[in-house]
């Protein structure tokens, strides 16, 4: 019993060294970040002591609170019609036959198996062709497009839970066809369509290679910005932006997901 | 008496801080079909588990042929289990699935394939060697799981509920199937359930358990008719369990009336539990009953009526052939071999053995 | 009957056609251009110039380091995948969080952070000096490439065998111990086959933005090393040849389309998701 004790003990403790170097790889850049926003220096390589001076100058930087109000715009927007047309896709293909439905969602998932940067060409040349002015629509149309498919991978499954009895349960009862979708079928669909829309938020606010290729010139997000400064050497408060965000979200998903580990704390005392 | 095969020994277990086995002592013979019954929650599975290895006690030995194997890792004991929901391998099929202790075992290819047929056959499912799991139905399913677990001829064959996800009549069906099984080969069958039907239908011996502890051990005859506590008396069966007051032996009143009754030793004027099963109950003209009482509700059930019938203050279960319209006097009498004597609980373990209001 | 119908084609009429105008024709241009000269006349030298030795070298190192960073990726994940799904964390959704928060700082500096930790005066060679180990000469070199790409793309990798892996009912588990395999055996004959659809996912999720990054080797390995998303990326937004540019596109996508049909035949069910 003790030598297999001691033998599960070393094997938690290894595993916890392994997740452990796993996180520190993920987040030693984020640690990184962090530290470069506090550093008075302008150059990344040299530690010129601590200082708040760039979130100061942050605010005061025009340029980059104008891409953080694109990047934030688009990301909100974009993602809010791809829930909207992604639930509504996804009622809809559910009700399809096998068949058409294969072919739909075969469709819908090139943007997500396909390379970012094919499809971010795939649209340049469409806009192009097109004659679309290039801008924050064309970037807008774009995420919207590849937000989609993250939509319905999330809102798909839950669909596919939703008894089809309960709906037809409460046109029994008398409720209208729509009525009875929001009274009864979306409250359950709901949590994914919210994951659904967090994912897409996500994956908007983190894109660079499909707005690179699908923004006109003079608007940027705070990507594309990024990118056009890494040549010139990034601007520090870009770190203080980027620390600012992070653990804003950070902070918001403790406050979300506090409630049920304090009950836990409870038990177990 | 059969030759014991195993035995455990004081077998107690928590999870979390609570006791779900407390000193349970048990033994199980060769060529027996043991079922442990009771409610969920009762210990049962988890007494199942530490025989197949997947849960190692906290306290207590598990002896098997007089070896202790309390410790011993799954792979390397001499019982199979037929799990819950089937647990078959997806990814292979009906064939590979039969094989997979045998391959493991390092087989022959021949004896193997003969396995392979001997058990379709066994479970009536010939031909279905390169069918997979997910095109069979949850009967199939099931007997695919009893076939690859007996082709390992193990000594004793476990089956936790194995008849859970099935429908009414295919469950009536493999009690039967089951029986012939354990007939033909000659192992030991322990059985889990929570269903009393199937424990009286297929058992030689049955557990019953509650809160950890064994309630009675006994025949399926002894625990229906002569169930030692109130628990066992309302978990089995419909019947009537009435506060009584033993007043001397062979005599009980129960609701303030004298019944006649056989069972002895319980001293005089000692409180005491009385189950009367709603068969045992005799329904005749007013003056001729014991007690009197009001018919308050009737159902026509099938093969009886069952009655509700209100006498000082009690309302009595009835199941009878004859009929008594709502609102009928009848008098009720019961035979003194049908009244079932039964001590209150009194120390700690016992109050498991109270029914839950 | 007629109106439920009505109501499917209402719900079903804007996703089809944002589908047919952003995605479908999207990708029918790219064929266009690729497979057009100048002058509009049909021609396949656009994509055979994936033949011509620059382009050639710049995909079969595309290819190298992908293949690489994959393994590395499925290497590191599947022992983490496993332990993650041990820990008997009923928090399903807090293990997906922990890989999606990196992406709430951006990608790109995320990425360029890699700099300061891995160049000549870096913190990794600081920390090697400490404990007197010899410097690596990491940045710009293809390692740091593939360092790159494993840590941005690793958690596609851990998310799908996570969920596969959590997915395993634990009775199949103990029936295939009790059947007498020992941890070794039920791992190969059970859990590994298990999880097969979702290390194809993780495969093709990580293969395919490795193969066609033009980032991550734009940050980390200097202006020298040039994969086939740096080629495609210049022939648009400098060369200014669409024509090229779609037609080397067209190479990648038969390398997607291959992945995307082997992870099809694999994951029949969608059973390697990622949520």
């Amino acid at each position: 019993m003790t030598k297999t004790g001691k033998k599960n003990a070393v094997k938690t403790t290894a595993q916890k060294i392994y997740i452990g170097l796993i996180f520190l790889f993920l987040y030693a850049p984020i640690l990184t970040l962090i530290l470069l926003s506090f550093n008075a220096s302008r150059v990344r390589t040299k530690w010129g002591g601590f200082s708040f001076k760039w979130y100061v100058s942050l605010f005061g930087n025009r340029e980059i609170m104008q891409a953080l109000w694109n990047t934030l715009f688009i990301a909100f927007v974009a993602s809010l019609a791809a829930a909207v047309i992604g639930t509504a896709a996804c009622i809809a293909v559910n009700r399809m036959t096998r068949k058409k439905r294969a072919v739909v969602m075969g469709i819908t998932n090139i943007p997500m198996l396909n390379a970012d940067i094919v499809t971010g060409i795939s649209l340049m040349l469409l806009f192009i062709s097109f004659g679309f002015k290039f801008g924050l629509g064309t970037i807008l149309l774009s995420h919207i497009t590849f937000c989609i498919p993250y939509v319905m991978l999330c809102v798909m499954p839950r669909i596919r839970q939703v008894d089809a009895s309960v709906y037809e349960a409460a046109m029994d009862l008398g409720a209208s066809p729509l009525r009875a979708f929001f009274k009864v079928v979306f409250p359950d669909i709901l949590p994914g369509v919210l994951s659904g829309y967090l994912m897409a938020f996500t994956m908007s606010l983190d894109d660079f290679i499909i707005t690179h290729f699908t923004k006109g010139a003079g608007v940027d997000t705070l990507s594309t910005k990024i990118y056009t400064e890494v040549k010139k050497g990034i601007k520090p408060e870009m770190y203080a932006l980027s620390t600012i965000i992070f653990l804003t979200v950070l902070l918001l998903l403790f406050l979300v997901n506090r409630p049920p580990k304090e009950k836990i704390d409870k038990q177990n005392i | 008496m059969k030759k014991e095969l195993i035995h455990l020994l004081d077998i107690s277990k928590s999870f979390d801080g609570e006791l779900v086995l407390d000193e349970l002592d048990l033994s199980i013979h060769e060529n027996e079909f043991l079922t442990l019954l009771g409610p969920s929650g009762c210990g049962k599975t988890t007494t199942l588990r530490i025989l197949g290895g997947f849960v190692t006690p906290d306290k207590g030995r598990v002896v098997f042929d007089g070896q202790d194997i309390t410790t011993l890792p799954p792979n390397k004991r001499q019982l199979n289990t037929v799990f819950q929901k089937y647990a078959l391998f997806t990814h292979m099929n009906i064939a590979e699935n039969i094989a997979f202790g045998l391959k493991i075992k390092n087989k022959s290819q021949s004896y193997i394939e003969d396995k392979i047929k001997y058990a379709l056959k066994l479970v009536n499912l010939e031909g279905y060697e390169k069918r997979m799991p997910d095109s069979l139905s949850g009967g199939q399913q099931q007997r695919i799981a009893i076939a690859r677990a007996i082709v390992n001829e193990p000594k004793v064959l476990l089956l936790d509920e194995p008849l859970g996800a099935l429908d009414l009549k295919l469950r009536q069906d493999m009690q039967y199937e089951l029986i012939r099984l354990k007939n033909e080969l000659g192992i030991t069958f322990i059985y889990v359930t929570h269903d009393q039907e199937e424990a009286l239908t297929m058992s030689d011996t049955i557990v019953v358990m509650n809160q950890g502890y064994i309630q009675q051990i006994g025949t399926p005859e002894t625990i229906y008719n002569e169930p030692e506590n109130a628990f066992v008396a309302d978990f089995i069966g419909d019947s009537n369990i009435i506060d009584a007051l033993m007043i001397e032996d062979k005599l009980v009143s129960i609701l303030g009336m004298k019944f006649a009754c056989v069972d002895t030793g319980f001293g005089k004027n000692k409180p005491v539990d009385v189950v009367i099963r709603p068969e045992d109950v005799e329904l005749v003209e007013p003056g001729d009953g014991t007690i009197q009482g009001v018919v308050s509700h009737l159902i026509f059930k099938g093969v009886h009526y069952e009655m509700e019938v209100m006498a000082n203050g009690f309302e009595w279960l009835v199941h009878s052939t004859q009929m008594f319209p709502v609102g009928t006097n009848v008098g009720i009498r019961v035979n003194p071999f049908n009244i079932q004597i039964m001590n209150k609980p009194e120390s700690e373990d016992e109050e498991a053995a109270a029914i839950e209001e | 009957m007629k109106n439920k119908k009505r109501t499917g084609q209402l719900l079903s009429a804007p996703y089809l056609v944002w589908a047919a105008i952003f995605i479908l024709v999207p990708l029918g241009m790219v064929f266009y251009y690729g497979l057009t000269d100048k002058t509009g006349a049909f021609t396949i030298a656009n994509v055979a110039a994936i033949m011509g030795a620059e382009h050639a070298k710049a995909l079969w190192l595309s290819i190298g380091l992908s293949v690489v960073s994959t393994l590395i990726c499925f290497l590191l994940a599947y022992p983490l995948a496993m332990i993650l799904a041990n820990m008997n964390v009923n928090q399903h959704s807090f293990i997906v969080l922990v890989f999606i928060l990196p992406m709430w700082m951006n990608f790109l500096l995320r990425t360029l952070a890699w700099q300061t930790l891995l160049e000549k005066n870096g913190v990794l060679n600081q920390i090697l000096g400490f404990f007197h180990l010899p410097p690596l000469n990491l940045i710009n070199t293809p390692a740091a490439i593939i360092l790159g790409m494993v840590y941005n793309f690793l958690p596609f990798m851990v998310l799908p065998i996570y969920n596969a892996l959590v997915k395993i009912d634990p009775s199949v588990v103990n029936a295939a111990r009790d059947l007498g395999a020992n941890g070794i055996q039920t791992f190969l004959k059970i859990t590994f086959p298990l999880t097969i659809p979702g290390i194809i996912s993780g495969i093709t999720m990580v293969f395919v933005p490795a193969l066609t990054t033009f980032v991550i080797s734009k940050l980390l390995g200097g202006s020298k090393i040039l994969l086939i998303g740096n080629v495609i990326e210049e022939e648009f937004t400098q060369a200014g040849n669409w024509h090229l540019g779609s037609g080397l596109s067209i190479v990648l996508m038969i390398f997607i389309i291959f992945n995307m049909v082997i992870s099809a035949i694999f994951d029949k069910n969608g059973e390697g998701s990622m949520l």
